[in-house]
């Protein structure tokens, strides 16, 4: 009983948004429709792409120690940690909320905070099967003057954030670990 | 594609990982489904969310808003638009060229895209779960303020 009201009050926000989409279903159809199928698009998204992520991040989390991330990824990886976390954001898969996890786990076993941006940087803008897509309905011009921009603003935006980082420390882990 | 891809580098890797060690296979599905379990709640409101903000704003919505000599203030409406709304790439971008199409600058559709892929104010509770609320604030903020900058700046240019 305290268990169920526990996993009710967990998802609240998510069971009055259902209520909400509800709602429009019975009162204004034809949005309400259209909600309940792209939430329905949106989740199976989700779960299509998260399952693996969420196994790579268990198995990285069991085999990489908090020594050998600093190593590759760490303060001391320099430029190399760098390009490494740049290449692996834009290798990835999925949309921008599964990096989150993912730059979690880095950040607990000891990446630099500086890697960590890069990595959610690239990921956000320069994932390689987006670009070609980008390439084929914009034209190679949009793509490659927005790809320059881009890449400059994840460096510019990673080295801003690293400094504000050191001014002021991030708090205890809130989330999921 | 790339989801299949992803699924077959994760189970190979899953299977390599066994073949070593099994406790720490276990370990490592245990911390998968734990960190899966615990974040599930926001992932579900987040994009339920979107689900509704896009039934609102559809296609011939946005493109009206962002359409022909929609100049500054269409510039201001693609940053809002982008910010706030989560599409996934392989809609975007089509959408993005029919904007160009029905006559958007580039400086819109390059605002709204840059925008909809670093700035996300929907997301902005996942990412409080892992980085904190003033971090992740930041990020977001940063990244706006860049976006708007560089497409000003690729809109003049192109």
């Amino acid at each position: 009983m305290i268990n169920a009201m526990a996993v009710i009050r967990r998802y609240r926000a998510f069971l009055i948004l259902v209520g909400v989409t509800a709602g429009l279903v019975a009162f204004a159809p034809s949005v309400g429709q259209r909600a309940l199928a792209l939430s329905k698009a949106n989740v199976v998204e989700m779960l299509s792409f998260l399952p693996p992520i969420f196994l790579l991040l268990g198995l990285l989390d069991a085999w990489v120690d908090r020594k050998t991330m600093m190593a590759y990824m760490g303060d001391e990886a320099g430029l190399r940690g760098t390009l490494l976390a740049f290449v692996l954001g834009s290798a990835a898969a999925g949309p921008l909320y599964a990096a989150f996890p993912m730059a979690g786990v880095m950040m607990e076993k000891g990446a630099s905070m500086r890697n960590v941006f890069v990595f959610i940087g690239a990921w956000s803008t320069t994932k390689i099967p987006l670009i070609m897509f980008e390439t084929a309905t914009l034209g190679f011009r949009f793509m490659a003057m927005r790809l320059v921009f881009n890449i400059a603003g994840i460096f510019i935006i990673a080295k801003i954030l690293e400094k504000d980082l050191e001014k002021h420390p991030l708090p205890p882990r809130t989330g999921a670990s | 594609m790339s989801a299949l891809a992803l699924y077959a580098v994760a189970f190979m890797l899953l299977a390599l990982s066994f073949m070593k060690s099994r406790e720490k296979t276990t370990l490592a599905l245990k911390k998968a489904w734990k960190s899966f379990e615990g974040i599930l709640p926001q992932f579900l409101s987040v994009l339920v969310f979107i689900g509704i903000t896009l039934a609102v704003l559809d296609k011939e919505t946005i493109t009206w808003l962002l359409g022909k000599e929609s100049g500054a203030m269409g510039m201001a409406i693609a940053a809002v638009l982008g910010s706030v709304t989560l599409i996934p790439g392989f809609i975007a971008f089509p959408l993005a060229a029919s904007l160009l199409a029905a006559g958007a600058g580039y400086g819109q559709t390059a605002m709204f895209l840059t925008t909809l892929m670093m700035v996300g104010v929907v997301t902005m509770p996942l990412e409080t779960a892992y980085f904190g609320k003033r971090l992740a604030v930041h990020r977001n903020a940063l990244a706006f303020i860049y976006a708007v900058l560089s497409s000003v700046a690729l809109g003049a240019w192109l």
